[in-house]
């Protein structure tokens, strides 16, 4: 910005005494000086010095006042060059004429030096005002397209963690804006290696990039922890202890997270701050309402954090439902909400439930109206069905085209102390999914691992019998007596070996697991319906049978050992 | 002499111009004596527009001057002419010839 003090002031009158008297008034006061005698020449000498005030005599030769004010104006666009018309006008017409052509005060014959000098002064503070506002104009509007432009990137970025889920799964429907990530709120979706669905809704406090900023960690432990193998209580944990540590006092994500188990048709829920998710039943129209008992992830530290979690059965066809506080909270043109009561009329007044997810979202745009913005609505729909009638197009995040474990062996004991606070299967499935053939058998491998694993420890080590779990008396027997014996016990292992080997078309893994048990009983079981007994507990052996190429127990039978051989795609 | 020049004008002038101030006062003069043989003569001819202009350059002139009544002469003849009212103007314009005489001599005595 030039020294607003020194001006360039452009003089244009065609009377040589006037012009005298103002020139010598206007270089008093330390300003430069350039004079013209017509409105054409003051065109030009705008053009070509670009003056910062204008004093204009209205009647001149070759082009008036007037009409040389109009060019100067349309020359400067956006940028402020005030034009003091000079004038003995003393009839409202005149005047106005100076207006209508973009003059913005007038100076009346005989000057006085005083007054302006005092106007000269005056629209100089009114350019630099001017030019200073423009200037934060142009950087307020360079901020503004920054800040998109940072929110395009981050969004790409959250996206490409976010959408690795399979919220495309043929039982999920779902809305959440596209910009949700900025309003707060988050959807993830995806399938654990067994088989269930975990599904997360969470709304962070905020909005903009701080709402944002926990949703990357947020989803990238979920989809990371899911994938190998980890329980919703681990995640759970992990996720509130992690935005604990990295968000501000405050800021925190009120989350609702489901676990689906498709095969035992059970659901594990857990709701910190959201609103009521509804249980929708189907056949009977039933809804149970799943409270929020627990505070929002990332407020409390890891030892107060409650894990506690419902189990609520699910027949197929039957629906949850989990919404953040925005559908609820969606306001009318009279500023009325739409409230929990309109949102279990919808429920209470369907009859068909197929048509229940869009009956909702219908329901809430007729009642906000012309106000209709669905950018804070964000709600999920999980339907019950048969495992097999999941489907989804979803990745494994954990795909990586980078090289990993090619040939390798390992040995992993646990002892007594181990067994009872730690599950070891996380682990395996993390190592065992290091090698880039076995990844897309991430499932079948931990059911394998999982199978063995629990037989070795609650079969061999514990001595517990799977008989007691063919009745539903003996399975809550079964499972007290397993919590009991694990409490006293003082010796025992399990040995589990994993071995990896390649050849031209794939490769082959060998899982031994070795236990401290009286095998001898096991082989006496299984030749008495053992391996049958175990079919009431889930998959159990059959499956894994099933998926590997051999399995065979030792003559004691306190050692199992599988293959599972994968070829090249 | 003071009816003929406002001498709070002639004084700010003095103070204004410094040494130009005799530039101004003969650029005036020349000016005024090149634009009142044209009054006349666009009366003449009845150039009513060109009338008007001359008589309004000459009343910004000389109210800068500080000659008010010779001003208020021209002001009459600009509004008569946008009027297109000519009626007697010749005799307005005679006075005003005669006027100039009389400012042109007492702004010489400033010199």
């Amino acid at each position: 910005m030039k020294e607003s003090s020194k001006l360039k002031v452009l003089i244009a009158d065609d009377t040589d005494s006037d012009r005298l008297i103002l020139e010598s008034i206007v270089k008093k006061e330390g300003h430069q000086v350039i004079s013209v005698t017509n409105g054409v020449q003051a065109v030009e000498a705008y053009e070509a010095e670009h003056p910062d005030i204008v004093l204009m005599d209205a009647l001149m030769p070759e082009l008036d006042g007037f009409g040389a004010a109009r060019q100067i104006k349309a020359l400067a666009g956006e940028e402020l060059v005030p034009i003091i018309f000079l004038t003995s006008l003393n009839d409202t017409d005149s005047l106005v004429r100076c207006l209508d052509a973009g003059g913005d005060d007038f100076l009346s014959k005989p000057y006085n030096r005083f007054i302006l000098q005092a106007k000269i002064k005056a629209f100089s503070r009114m350019r630099d005002m001017n030019i200073t506002m423009q200037e934060q104009r142009d950087q307020i509007s360079l901020h503004n397209n920054q800040l998109l432009q940072e929110q395009m990137v981050a969004k790409h970025v959250f996206d490409n963690i976010a959408h690795t889920g399979c919220l495309d799964a043929s039982n999920v429907k779902y809305l959440l804006s596209p910009l949700a990530v900025f309003n707060g709120d988050i959807i993830l979706a995806a399938m654990r290696p067994s088989g269930g669905m975990l599904v997360l809704l969470g709304d962070f406090t905020g909005h903009g990039l701080p709402a944002a900023i926990g949703a990357m960690p947020l989803a990238s432990i979920f989809y990371g922890m899911v994938h190998k193998g980890f329980s919703m209580v681990d995640i759970l944990r992990e996720i509130n202890q992690k935005l604990k540590k990295i968000l501000p006092v405050g800021v925190f994500c009120c989350a609702g997270m489901v676990d689906m188990d498709f095969t035992k048709k059970r659901i594990k829920i857990w709701n910190g701050g959201l609103p009521d998710c509804y249980v929708y039943g189907s056949g009977t129209g039933d809804i149970t309402a799943i409270k929020s008992t627990h505070l929002p992830l990332g407020v409390l530290d890891d030892k107060s954090f409650d894990d506690q979690f419902e189990s609520v059965a699910m027949n197929d066809g039957d629906r949850l439902f989990m919404w953040s506080d925005g559908i609820i909270e969606s306001r009318n043109q009279n500023d009325v909400m739409f409230g929990e009561d309109r949102l279990k009329q919808t429920f209470i007044d369907n009859n068909d439930a197929d048509r229940l997810y869009e009956s909702i979202i219908d329901d809430v745009q007729m009642f906000m109206g012309l106000e209709s913005s669905d950018d804070d609505v964000s709600l999920i729909e999980l339907v019950m069905m048969p495992a097999d009638h999941v489907t989804t197009k979803a990745k494994n995040l954990l795909q990586s085209s980078s090289a990993g474990l090619v040939e390798w062996a390992m040995t992993l004991e646990l002892e007594p102390s181990t067994f009872r606070i730690f599950d070891p299967l996380p682990l395996l499935l993390n190592i065992v999914v290091e090698v880039p053939g076995l990844r897309r058998y991430s499932g079948e491998l931990y059911s394998v691992l999982a199978e063995l694993y629990s037989n070795a420890l609650e079969h061999g080590v514990l001595s517990l019998d799977s008989k007691w779990k063919q009745s539903s008396d003996g399975f809550t027997r079964y499972y007290k007596e397993r919590e009991a014996r694990l409490e006293e016990l003082t010796e025992g292992f399990v040995n589990i070996h994993l071995s990896h080997k390649t050849d031209n078309n794939g490769g082959c893994l060998l899982v031994k697991i070795t236990d401290s048990g009286n095998g001898f009983v096991r082989i006496k079981a299984a030749s008495d319906g053992y391996l049958d007994n175990v079919h009431n507990s889930g998959r159990g052996i059959p499956l894994v049978e099933a998926v590997c190429e051999s399995l065979n127990y030792n003559d004691i039978g306190n050692e199992v050992e599988a293959t599972f051989v994968w070829k090249d795609e | 002499m003071s009816d003929i020049l406002d001498q709070d004008t002639l004084a700010m002038l003095k103070d204004v111009m410094e040494d130009e101030f005799s530039l101004l006062i003969e650029t005036f003069i020349d000016d005024a004596n090149t634009r009142i043989p044209t009054l006349r003569k666009s009366l003449d001819i009845a150039q009513m527009d060109e009338l008007m202009r001359s008589a309004h350059s000459l009343k910004g002139s000389s109210s800068n001057l500080g000659a008010i009544s010779f001003s208020q002469k021209c002001l009459i003849v600009e509004q008569r002419a946008k009027q297109g009212d000519v009626k007697g103007l010749e005799g307005v314009i005679a006075e005003l010839e005669a006027d100039f005489k009389v400012v042109e001599e007492a702004l010489k005595s400033h010199l």
